[in-house]
Order: C-alpha cells, then sequence, then structure tokens
C-alpha cells in the first residue's frame, strides 16, 4: 500500500522524491506535524476503541436489559463509555487538524519569505526575463501546490494505525470477519485509488478549458468595439458556444466517471456489512463469536470506508508537491546579484562626480551585444544627451551608470570609483536613475518620493518644485498625502514621471540619470525642468532623448549607433557631420509635432 | 475554478469537512490571485457582501425566473429527486437489515433461522446492488442536462452583452460583465455539481432515516431530534464565522501579492534607490498578517468539524441508556435499539453537509440572480430587417438634430447639425469630455442617438442593413485591439472571405510591406494576447490594414495619443494618408497636422458643435480653435 498504483520505477522513484519533501517540511515545523501526528493516532484509537465499546455495551448492557434487566449503575457505566468515546475522537480530531493546519501555514509563510527575498535579491535580469504573473503565482499557487499534501499527510499515517488496529481488533474478534475486511478494504482503496487516476486527467482538462472559456469572453470584451465595428458577434459567439460545449462535454464525462465510481464506493461497505451479518449470524448460531462481536464488526466497516479516501487524495497531492517543489527550489536558487565586499568598499568622493565608461560591453544573451566596447567620459556639471534608434542600448547603459547590472567586460566608474567596488549606500546616494517606465508605490505621494527618508517638508517641496510637480500636487484633494496607485488617484503619465523625478532630486544627486524620464511631460514643461535642473543643482546629468528641445539643452551628444559610440560631439556640429545623426534627429523632428 | 476533487458524500465521518475546507481555501486564494492579476474575475468582495442577505422571498424570485430562462432545469429536479431516493435506500438498508436479523433471525422465539438470515441478506444485497445502478443512471442524466443548461445559461449572456449598445460596455462595467460570463456563471456550475443535489439528497435522507427511526421508537427519535437540533444552527453561525475568516484571508493574500507585485515590478526603483531592506520588511509584515488570518481559520477547521462528533456521542450514549432502560418497558427488542444506535450515525453526515450548503446556496442564488439580471438588460440597438443597402464610394455624412445622453444621465451631445460632402477629410478636435469621440461612435452605430438622426449617403443609420453599415463605415479605435492570432487572421477580420493576397495587398498599399518583411514570420507572426507581442503603433498599423481590406465610404479615425517611435510614428502618417484616399475620412485629431491638412474641422465644446470651417477660416475667426492652436503652435515652436 505504500506504492501509489504504480510498479514502474518512475513511480516509485517520483514516490520517494515525494517523501523526501514531506520529510522536508516535517524537518521544519516537527513539534507542531508531530501533534498533528499523535492527534491522527490518537483518533485512529478512539475510533477503533468507540466500535470496541459499542460491541461491549450492546454485549453486556443492551441484550441484557432485554433479557431479565441490568442495574442502572451498568446503563450509565454504557452510556458515559459510548460518550466518553466520542469526545475523544472530537479531541483527538481538533488536535490533529489545529496542528496539521499551522504546519502548513508556516512552512507555506516560509516559502513566501525566502521567495520574495530571492526576488529583492537576484539581479534585475531574472524579473525583465519572466513575466509578472508567473513570478506571483511562485509566491502563491505554486507555493500552495508545493505544501498542499502536508494537510493530509498526518491522517494519512494515522489511517495506517487505524487500519492496524480495525485488524488486530478483528483478530481478537473472529479470524473469518478478519478476512473479510481484508478483501474488502484493500478493494475499496484501489478502487479509489483507479477512481482518482481516472479523473484525474479528466478534471485537470476542465481546468484547461475553463481557462479558455474564460479567456474567450476576457478578449471578447476587451475589443467589444472592435467586434462590434468589424461586425463579428456571430463568429465570436459562435467561438464561445465550441469552447462552452467542450467544456459542457469534459464535465459530463468527468460527471460519468463519478457516476459510475461513486456509488460502488459508497455501496461497496455496504455490500460487506451484509455480507458480514449473513456471516456473524452463523457463526452465533454455532456459538463462535456473540452478538456484541458482531455489532462491533458491522461498526467498524463503517468507519473504514473513508480513509481510503484520505490515502487517494494523499496520493493524488504527492505529484504536484513533488514538481512545484521543485519549481520552488529553482527559482530560490538563483544566484544573488554580487555585492562588494564591505571590508574593501569604496566611498564615493563628496564633490561633484564625473562619469566614465571604459571598453564597456554587455550582452544578455551570448553573442547578442547590446553594448559593444563604449567609452565616454561626463566630466562634473556637464550635461550630456544620449541620442540613438531603439535597441542601441540607451537604457543599458543608463542601468549600468546605475549598477542594476555589471558590464560583462571593461569598467564603469563614477567619481573614479570602480561601481563593483563602491559602497552601495554611498551609491545609491550619488547617483539617481529616473526610468522611462515610471514606477509608483501604491502608497501616498509623499512616501513615493521620500521613499522612507527622514526629511523636511521643505525638501520635498523643492524636490516637487524643480521637478514641476509642485502645482498639480497642490489641487489634488489630499496634497502629498494623497494615495496614488491601484486603489487612489490615477496620475496621468506625464504626471507621474513628475513624481518620479521629484524622488530623484529629493537625493541631491551629484549624478542623474534621465532614461527618457520626460517623455509623456508636455514639452514645454519638459524644457523648464531641464532648464530648472541646470539652474539649481548643477549635477552631472546624462538624459537620454527623443525630443529636439531636450536634445539641443545638452552641453554635448553621444550618439549610440547598434551598441557602440558612433559619434561624440554638439549637436550642431553633429547634424552637420553625421548622416545618421541627421536621419534620427529628423524623425524626432517630425514625431515632435504632436 | 471547478472543484476538480468533487467532494464525496461518503459514509465516513470526516470526509467532507477535510476536502471542502481544502477546497474552500483555495478558491478563495484562487479567486485573490486571479483578482490580484489583474481582474481575470470581477471582484469577489463584492460577491461576499451581497449574498449574505439574500431573503428567501428572493430567493424564488431567483429560482422562478431561472426556470424561465433555462426550462431543461426542471427535468434536472427530477433526476435529481429519483436519485436521492434511491441514495436513501441504499443507506438504510443496513440498519434494517441489521434489526430484522438480530431480532428475527438469531435471538428471535425461534432462534437462528438460516432461511430468513441468508434470505433477507440476499434481498439486501438485491436492493444495494439495484441503488448503485439507479444512481449511476439518474446521476449521469443530472449531470447532463444540468451541463447542458449551464452551457446555454452562459452562450446566451455572452450573446446578449454583445449585443448590448457601447455605452453598456465602459471601461469600469467591463469586469463586471466578463464575471457574470465567467465567475458567476462557475458558481452556479459548481452549486449544480454538488450543492444542489446535496441539498436534495441530504434532506431524503434526513427525512428518510427519521421517518425509520419513528417506525422502530418514536420516543428514541424525539431523544435523538433534542440533541441533533441546534447542531444545525450552531453549524450554521460558525460557518459564517468562518466564511468571514476566510474572507479576511483573501483580502490578505491580496496585499500580500500587491506587495510581491510592487517588489516585483519596482525592482528597478528598489535597486536604484536603495531600498531593498525597507521593502523587505513591508514584505515580510504581509507575509507574516497573512499567515496570522490563515492561523486564525485554523481555528474554524479544526474546531467545528468535531462537532458532529460531540453532539452525535451525546445522542448514542442518551440513546442506547434510555432505550437499554425503558425501551423493554416500551416493547422496543434488542434488535430495533442496536440498528437505531446505527440510524442516529447516519443522521452526522448530511445535517453537517446541510450547514454547509446554505451558504453556498447563497452565494450561487446571488450569482444567477447577476446572470439573469445581465439578461434583462435592454437591448437598445435593434438591427433592420432586412434594411437598406448604401451604394458603395465616398458618402455623404449628414446629422440632424443630434442628441445623445447615457441612459444614467449625462447628456454628452446636445442638437448636433451638420453635414460631410462626400469625400471630405474631416478633423474633430476638442478638449477630453466635450463630445468629440462619443460623435464618433454614434456614426459608426455603436450606440444610436437619443435625439436627431445620422444620415450615411442619405440613408437613416438606423435603417441602414448590418452588413451594409459594416462594409461602408469603418471605425480604427485608438487602442487598436487585435486578437490573439495572426496579423494575418487579424487583418482578415476587416472582411470575411478576403484572399491571403488580398490581405498582402492591403498592407502593399498602404506602403507596409517593408515593415510586414522585416517581421520573422511576415503575415504569419503571432500577435499575442491583445496583440501584446506588438508595439503600440504596429498594432495600429495592423489595425489600418484592416480598415483598408474592408474599403468603406466612410473611415473614422480614432488618433492615438499615446507616444509612438518616431519611425514608427512616420509609418502611420504615411499609411493613414494612403487609407484616408477616395473616402469621406472623419478623424477625431490630437495631432495638430491632422486639423491643418483637413478640409473641414469640427470643434466642440461641452457637446456642442461650437466651430467649423477650414483650418484657416477658424484661425482667421479667433475663436476657440484659434487659441487651440495658438498653444499648440507656442509648445512646437518653443520645442
Amino acid at each position: 500500500m505504500n506504492e501509489p498504483g504504480g510498479n514502474t520505477s518512475t513511480a516509485s522513484a517520483l514516490f520517494r522524491r515525494g517523501v523526501r519533501v514531506i520529510a522536508r517540511y516535517v524537518r521544519q515545523e516537527p513539534r507542531r506535524f508531530t501533534l498533528a501526528v499523535i492527534g491522527a493516532s490518537m483518533y485512529a484509537a478512539a475510533a477503533v476503541g468507540a466500535t470496541v465499546v459499542l460491541g461491549r455495551v450492546t454485549q453486556y448492557v443492551i441484550l441484557p436489559a432485554f433479557s431479565g434487566g441490568v442495574s442502572r449503575t451498568t446503563v450509565v457505566q454504557g452510556s458515559l463509555a459510548i460518550l466518553a468515546m466520542g469526545l475523544l475522537k472530537a479531541a483527538s480530531i481538533v488536535l490533529r487538524r489545529y496542528n496539521g493546519g499551522i504546519t502548513a501555514f508556516r512552512v507555506q509563510a516560509h516559502w513566501r519569505r525566502r521567495i520574495s527575498d530571492t526576488y529583492l535579491d537576484v539581479p534585475l535580469e531574472f524579473h525583465r526575463s519572466r513575466p509578472t504573473g508567473e513570478l506571483l503565482a511562485h509566491t502563491d499557487s505554486d507555493v500552495l501546490a508545493a505544501t498542499e499534501v502536508m494537510s493530509p499527510v498526518p491522517f494519512t499515517i494515522g489511517v495506517f494505525a487505524l487500519i492496524f488496529f480495525a485488524l488486530l481488533s478483528l483478530a481478537f474478534v473472529d479470524i473469518w470477519m478478519m478476512l473479510l475486511a481484508l478483501l474488502l478494504f484493500p478493494a475499496l482503496a484501489l478502487l479509489n485509488r483507479l477512481y482518482t487516476k481516472r479523473v484525474e486527467r479528466p478534471a485537470e482538462q476542465v481546468q484547461e478549458e475553463v481557462g479558455a472559456v474564460s479567456r474567450i469572453v476576457h478578449e471578447s470584451f476587451d475589443g467589444a468595439l472592435v467586434v462590434k465595428t468589424l461586425g463579428r458577434s456571430d463568429q465570436e459567439i459562435a467561438r464561445l458556444r465550441t469552447a462552452a460545449e467542450q467544456l459542457k462535454t469534459t464535465r459530463t464525462y468527468v460527471g460519468r466517471l463519478r457516476g459510475s465510481f461513486e456509488p460502488v464506493l459508497q455501496g461497496l461497505p455496504a455490500v460487506g456489512a451484509i455480507a458480514l451479518l449473513a456471516l456473524g449470524s452463523y457463526e452465533i448460531s454455532i456459538g463462535r463469536i456473540n452478538t456484541g462481536n458482531l455489532v462491533q464488526g458491522i461498526a467498524l466497516f463503517s468507519i473504514l470506508a473513508f480513509p481510503m479516501q484520505v490515502l487517494g487524495y494523499f496520493l493524488e497531492e504527492l505529484p504536484r508537491a513533488v514538481v512545484s517543489t521543485a519549481r520552488l527550489d529553482r527559482v530560490v536558487g538563483v544566484p544573488r546579484a554580487p555585492a562588494p565586499d564591505p571590508a574593501v568598499a569604496e566611498f564615493l568622493p563628496d564633490w561633484a562626480l564625473d562619469v566614465e565608461l571604459d571598453q564597456v560591453s554587455f550582452a544578455y544573451e551570448p553573442d547578442q551585444s547590446v553594448l559593444d566596447q563604449v567609452s565616454f567620459r561626463i566630466a562634473p556639471g556637464e550635461v550630456v544627451a544620449l541620442v540613438g534608434s531603439t535597441g542601441s542600448g540607451k537604457t543599458t547603459l543608463c542601468e549600468l551608470l546605475a549598477r542594476l547590472a555589471d558590464p560583462g567586460s571593461g569598467v564603469v566608474r563614477v567619481g573614479g570609483v570602480d561601481l563593483r567596488r563602491a559602497d552601495p549606500d554611498s551609491l545609491h546616494s550619488g547617483v539617481a536613475l529616473v526610468f522611462q517606465e515610471t514606477f509608483l508605490f501604491a502608497d501616498t505621494l509623499w512616501e513615493n518620493v521620500v521613499l522612507g527618508r527622514e526629511v523636511g517638508n521643505d525638501e520635498v517641496r523643492q524636490a516637487l518644485r524643480v521637478a514641476r510637480a509642485e502645482r498639480f500636487v497642490g489641487e489634488l484633494p489630499m496634497g502629498v498625502a494623497t494615495v496614488v496607485g491601484e486603489r487612489g488617484v490615477t496620475l496621468s503619465g506625464g504626471q507621474r514621471q513628475r513624481v518620479a523625478l521629484a524622488r530623484a532630486l529629493l537625493r541631491r544627486p551629484r549624478v542623474l540619470i534621465l532614461d527618457d524620464a520626460t517623455s509623456a511631460v508636455d514639452p514645454v514643461v519638459e524644457s523648464e525642468i531641464l532648464a530648472g535642473l541646470r539652474d539649481e543643482l548643477a549635477t552631472t546629468t546624462l538624459v537620454v532623448a527623443q525630443r529636439v528641445s531636450t536634445i539641443e539643452l545638452a552641453d554635448r551628444v553621444v550618439f549610440l549607433d547598434g551598441g557602440t559610440v558612433a559619434a561624440e560631439g554638439t549637436h550642431t556640429h553633429l547634424l552637420a557631420t553625421v548622416p545618421a545623426y541627421e536621419r534620427i534627429v529628423r524623425a524626432y523632428e517630425t514625431a515632435g509635432e504632436s | 475554478m471547478t472543484p476538480s476533487r468533487v467532494p464525496p458524500d461518503a459514509n465516513g465521518d470526516e470526509s467532507i469537512d477535510e476536502l471542502v475546507a481544502t477546497e474552500s481555501r483555495k478558491a478563495a486564494t484562487e479567486a485573490q490571485s486571479s483578482f490580484a492579476l489583474g481582474a481575470l474575475f470581477d471582484d469577489p468582495t463584492e460577491l461576499l457582501t451581497e449574498e449574505i442577505e439574500t431573503p428567501s422571498a428572493r430567493a424564488m424570485e431567483v429560482l422562478r425566473r431561472g426556470l424561465a430562462v433555462s426550462p431543461e432545469l426542471r427535468t434536472g429536479i427530477a433526476f435529481t429527486i429519483a436519485m436521492a431516493v434511491a441514495t436513501a435506500v441504499g443507506r438504510l438498508v443496513t440498519p434494517v437489515l441489521i434489526q430484522q436479523i438480530l431480532d428475527k433471525g438469531v435471538s428471535g422465539s425461534a432462534g437462528f433461522r438460516p432461511g430468513f438470515v441468508f434470505g433477507a441478506s440476499a434481498l439486501a444485497l438485491v436492493i444495494v446492488v439495484t441503488v448503485m445502478v439507479l444512481s449511476r443512471a439518474t446521476y449521469i442524466r443530472l449531470v447532463r442536462s444540468a451541463e447542458g443548461m449551464l452551457c446555454n445559461l452562459r452562450v446566451q449572456a455572452f450573446a446578449h452583452i454583445h449585443r448590448l449598445s457601447i455605452a453598456d460596455h465602459n471601461e469600469s462595467r467591463r469586469g463586471e460583465l466578463t464575471a457574470r460570463v465567467t465567475s458567476d456563471v462557475e458558481t452556479i456550475a459548481r452549486f449544480a455539481q454538488w450543492g444542489g443535489v446535496a441539498w436534495i439528497v441530504d434532506s431524503v435522507i434526513i427525512i428518510g432515516t427519521l421517518g425509520v427511526m419513528t417506525i422502530y421508537s418514536w420516543q428514541l427519535t424525539l431523544v435523538t431530534v433534542v440533541v441533533m437540533a441546534p447542531l444545525l444552527p450552531i453549524l450554521r453561525m460558525l460557518q459564517r464565522r468562518q466564511l468571514r475568516a476566510y474572507d479576511k484571508v483573501r483580502s490578505r493574500v491580496g496585499q500580500t501579492l500587491g506587495v510581491v507585485s510592487e517588489s516585483v515590478m519596482g525592482a528597478g526603483v528598489i535597486r536604484a534607490y536603495g531600498i531593498t531592506e525597507r521593502v523587505r520588511d513591508r514584505l515580510h509584515a504581509a507575509i507574516d498578517r497573512q499567515y496570522l488570518a490563515e492561523k486564525h481559520t485554523a481555528r474554524y477547521f479544526a474546531f467545528m468539524f468535531p462537532l458532529g462528533d460531540i453532539f452525535g456521542g451525546i445522542a448514542l450514549a442518551l440513546v442506547v441508556g434510555i432505550g437499554a432502560w425503558w425501551g423493554p418497558s416500551w416493547g422496543l427488542q434488542s434488535g430495533t435499539l442496536i440498528a437505531f444506535a446505527f440510524l442516529v450515525n447516519l443522521l452526522l453526515v448530511p445535517i453537517a453537509e446541510l450547514g454547509e450548503i446554505l451558504d453556498q446556496t447563497q452565494t450561487a442564488l446571488a450569482g444567477w440572480r447577476k446572470v439573469l439580471d445581465v439578461l434583462d438588460i435592454p437591448v437598445d440597438i435593434v438591427e433592420p430587417d432586412p434594411g437598406v443597402e448604401v451604394a458603395a464610394g465616398p458618402v455623404e455624412v449628414r446629422a440632424e438634430g443630434l442628441d445623445f445622453s447615457y441612459r444614467d444621465g449625462g447628456q454628452v451631445l446636445r442638437q448636433v447639425d451638420i453635414v460631410i460632402p462626400a469625400g471630405t477629410a474631416v478633423a474633430v478636435v476638442g478638449e477630453t469630455g466635450s463630445g468629440k469621440t462619443t460623435f464618433a461612435k454614434l456614426l459608426c452605430r455603436l450606440a444610436d442617438p437619443t435625439g436627431g438622426r445620422i444620415l450615411i449617403g442619405g440613408v437613416d443609420l438606423r435603417q441602414i442593413s448590418p452588413a451594409s453599415r459594416f462594409a461602408a463605415v469603418r471605425i480604427v479605435p485608438q487602442d487598436g485591439f487585435l486578437f490573439d492570432a495572426t496579423i494575418r487572421d487579424n487583418v482578415r477580420m476587416g472582411r470575411d472571405g478576403a484572399t491571403d493576397d488580398e490581405v498582402g495587398a492591403a498592407f502593399v498599399r498602404l506602403g507596409l510591406d517593408w515593415w510586414l518583411a522585416r517581421l520573422p514570420d511576415g503575415l504569419d507572426t503571432e500577435v499575442g494576447e491583445r496583440g501584446e507581442s506588438l508595439s503600440v503603433g504596429e498594432r495600429q498599423l495592423v489595425a489600418l490594414a484592416r480598415a483598408q481590406l474592408a474599403d468603406p465610404g466612410l473611415l473614422i479615425l480614432d488618433e492615438a495619443t499615446s507616444a509612438v517611435d518616431p519611425e514608427t510614428e512616420r509609418a502611420l502618417s504615411d499609411a493613414l494618408i494612403r487609407l484616408s484616399r477616395g473616402r469621406t475620412t472623419i478623424s477625431v485629431a490630437h495631432r495638430l497636422s491632422t486639423a491643418e491638412a483637413a478640409d473641414l474641422v469640427l470643434v466642440f465644446a461641452d457637446g456642442e458643435l461650437v466651430e467649423s470651417g477650414s483650418h484657416d477660416e477658424l484661425v482667421a475667426a479667433d475663436g476657440r480653435y484659434a487659441a487651440l492652436y495658438e498653444s499648440w503652435l507656442g509648445n512646437t515652436q518653443r520645442a
């Protein structure tokens, strides 16, 4: 019975891996788990004990009561014994279920912490290469799938105790009754296993088909406008009908399986009880057993059917746990982003910083170079515009400057310090990167700007003012205390970008990197912001620009083409001497009309 | 979210709760995660608040309406009752046989009667086997009729929603409408598979068991009923609290997922600004809060279940004690009392199950009511049959006293009168909320005007046959929504039956063949869900090709506001110029260049047409358009 319906080596290998997974989780919560197992074993003893009590009460209380009478004490004792068994069962169930539940919840919380820690500590590339939904699923449904098996484990162990106690008690009563049980219950267990095995695939299919129906509905209603204007309602309805009918067919099939197995699973114990009655009556007549023994046997048969189902449930969950645990192990096994050894970490100097790229190359995939031998320098306080067509490596370059990734070869230096050796805190306060895609936390504007720093009101106002966000923030009902994001106020793209900019400015960075960070801001406002930055901060600035007006504000332009620096110089100079640069700037001008 | 493991109504005393608790916890977390993952289904909290106090009168109302929509339910109910009776008989066989054999076959006055014992056993066996066969047949018929009903209801609701006008399809209601056809129907499905059946089966088992008990001894039946009576209300009360506890878990799971998703989506910011530890604290706090909420549910999970054993134990102890003491004087026999003990146990499972089902029933009824409510929303666009055809080629567009307001008030358009000669290029400008987009939507009959009329090629839009309307009038919406299919299939939707060559030709005609050639799989490139494998600009290119394939006489363009990279931008404006040739074109304009190039500019403000004329005329008139132009110009010049 410890082999899940399989005689193939893969099935037994899977089973062994499953046991190892369970053992691992048990080691995390040994005390709670042990309590749950004790509860389960207690339940087994109490459940079998209750049948023994019923048999004895039959023999020594009920039968004598109807043939001559018994003492009041005997009756009360009988009743109390029955009650005691009921209460013992109840107590053991509480013990098992409560501790079993806590075991599973703790193991789950443990996983969630490990996974979310991983998300915080691995390189940014990890997040980029995976859909958010998948990462969320790891902390939620995958964790459940990996640990769900823990809820039937204590009871499964209890089932073996139950079978043991049951056979033992029958052995004391009558060998023939025990043999009948030995015949019936494995049959029930096998039938159960067969049922779960056969229903497993179609049940999964039902899930998939529910998903398919849901996808069609979502897509169809999302595109309702297009469906209407193209006059495609009928085709859409036909599409849904096909999916819904497929779902109906599969569900009907599952129903057919259930209808075929369940009456048998339910009826089989009754068949056993009938056989037991016939056998027992005969045995009573020849004096081998007494009536109490027979009643005990029947009562026992009626409690044995369900545990076979728990066994099935456990065996069904096991492969899922193995697969999901392996998946989560892979997630938490992702190598962490390298951090400099605190002992040798260098601090960025306190004065205005220069930025230097020295022969920097970078590739996400081998052979697909994003940056190739890029070298240039930005003097302290200089404003440089980075120009290049889509896919020329601008964003990657910006991220290298903030050390969101390390170059494959070459060195990035800020204030003369190799970023790989820079102290992280010193780096974060010295260099600020504002992203093209603004990310705001579902929190107040204040929190989104300060990000946990202890700063004064004036500093925040100042940052908002330079980012030209002061006015619209002031007009919000709650001002800086306004909650933004999913459950709060929705800001326009330009507004969000200005908040993100204020976030960077608040830190008074000595190097500011703007990765197309004002693309959604009105051009006039954008010019004001950039001009304001020059006047008030005089910081070293690299700005990725897609607007001519932005480019014109820079001291110098670095023109990136195909991952290399194609040209460097003032805007007017490049316009006159570099045809590729001229083409791209002309394209910006056309687009800029909007 | 169908229960993959259908909770079996087993004889054992532990089955239902064990499985259901896992099931409902899973359902809770699933619902929550899908909610957080971009609202796969509609807000689940809404379901819960509404369903709690559905008066039974409303339940009957839902049932009546539901039966009217799905008459096939009646046959389903008949099969369920047949199955319930069979199941109840199957359950009662054993205790009755115990009584018969003990009283008449073994310890009766005649001593052991082998003939009677084996005869009765054989008869019981026949009954049990017959019941198995009968339950199988009735259950399968039941599933078939229930699934048929669900399938029809789903398709009906889906079709009805597609027939509703665009006014009922706005952003905020979309999730709700989607939920009607997905999660709400699933709620009913879950109920149909388990709860609904269990209702009837359990009631019949309880009634049958109490019936047999009463025949054996009304006194002991009374004792049993008095002891068990509080079980159901207590279970119900705990159930409510348990639901609330699960509800809390659900919202905690949502919060955890929210923080996790922030740490994933904001990964760049978190690293660039060195706030990893702060975010880690937030994450761990959320995970701990979720754990505490889950721990709370473990209490209900653990303590509710053994109630059956406690009440069962009390009832059994009393029945045996009272029966043994007074039974003989009531004329009871020992076998009857023993059988009675087994009957008491038989009551426990269905009672526990009923407690569970009551709440599930309310959820299902609430879901059902919502689906039925959707079917009751009137369809306000009625297509003419057969309708008038509009001639091919550029058409004249005319609006006469056009009014539009949404059903819940809010006038959007007021008395718009306009004549647009065939072949004119029109730019519609105005602030957000000025009614310019609504005007465009009315032109392609996404909604009907609440007053006045629109004439296309001299025919009232409402009189034009749908087929002719789809061919003659085409709107290219802002977001260029694409279906999850290849570019070819998406473009072909522009005109059913278009050949591959025609699809390719549409791109050539728009000067987009170079773009297509650049794609790895050309026309066979998969665009992904909502077209998201393509950029916004590229999606618009495909949408333009789709319109080109249809070759409409009136083209309505809702210009995109979102930024597009310069190269695609140029491709788009080129393609637009080519697409507009030889048609009446109405553009909801966001670009100055579009307005400048138009033959006619319409300026909307607060739902009224305030100015119309050529660009030059309007600039000279120094009105609203001139001011708008001024600010535009200011921006670009300074830029």
